[in-house]
């Protein structure tokens, strides 16, 4: 039920915020639109845990900005290394162990490893990512350690033990 | 108080539209300099990270000094929604392009590359 609400809330709000125009025919045409998508979504049953992870909202939302200043760190980092008049790049591939349980906080883990420039997720397998790293001094094991907390702790809640 | 308010909204009216345009400009910047890396980087998976400098901060700068500069709140709220569908969408073409590569048996170059070798292959 929560999952319902919640992609109903943010298919109404991003209706309202994608059209601009409140007369009531559109706006009942927006109340069909969204309730047709329900509809659908309910027949190809998605509404769960990882069609609307809105449930999760506040968690992503205290993230988000953490991960938004880790981007900038390895952005000044890449840029630099665009620019350096001597190409000081060493690649490496590391196999990074997560603790991410559920498919929801491994996705959310890997696409912060691909965000940041200089790392990407090249392979999943279980609980261990493949990543391909423009650095190899800042791609050891230690330096995902956070980010993997924090993206468990953003998809999962905070209760389940490491 | 009323009076402060007011000289505030007027100031930020004034200042928003040259703080968004450098906001565009820097943005732009990082863009170009994302492609000079994807020029310059030796393989597929280094211009894959050059390339996620374009995708990242480019995009967001660009995408804020657009939003400072905005007549109204609904071009904002589809700022915004752009904004969310990039950073959803584009580490996932960055993996499905580096798994497909890998897939593929593309191996990746590893370990400190040699400057001057490469410099001349680049060109």
């Amino acid at each position: 039920m929560a999952y319902f609400l919640g992609l109903l809330v943010a298919l109404v709000g991003f209706w309202l915020g994608m059209s601009g125009h409140y007369s009531p025919l559109l706006l009942s045409l927006g109340a069909v639109s969204v309730a047709v998508c329900m509809i659908l979504a309910y027949r190809l049953d998605i509404i769960d845990r990882e069609g609307a992870p809105y449930v999760r909202i506040v968690g992503f939302a205290l993230y988000f900005p953490w991960l938004m200043v880790e981007i900038a760190k390895s952005n000044w980092a890449v840029v630099k290394a665009c620019l350096k008049a001597d190409l000081d790049i060493a690649p490496a591939l590391v196999k990074v162990k997560t603790a991410c349980e559920s498919d929801l906080a491994k996705v959310t883990f890997a696409n912060s490893i691909t965000l940041t420039p200089g790392t990407v997720t090249v392979e999943i397998e279980g609980d261990k990512m493949l990543v391909h790293a423009l650095y190899e001094q800042s791609a050891q094991p230690e330096a995902f350690a956070e980010m993997d907390r924090r993206s468990r702790e953003a998809a999962d809640g905070k209760r389940r033990p490491a | 108080m009323a009076d402060l308010v007011v000289s505030i909204a007027e100031w930020w009216q004034v200042v928003r539209f040259p703080l968004g345009a450098a906001l565009c400009l820097g943005g732009a910047l990082l863009c170009v300099v994302g492609t000079v890396g994807v020029l310059r980087f030796p393989d597929f998976y280094t211009r894959l990270h050059a390339a996620s400098v374009t995708d990242t901060s480019g995009a967001t700068l660009l995408l804020f000094g657009m939003a400072l500069m905005a007549p109204d709140w609904m071009v904002v709220s589809k700022l915004v929604a752009i904004f969310v569908f990039i950073y959803l969408t584009s580490p996932a073409s960055s993996h499905a392009a580096a798994n497909a590569a890998h897939t593929a048996g593309l191996q990746p170059l590893i370990g400190p590359v040699d400057t001057h070798d490469k410099e001349g292959l680049d060109s």
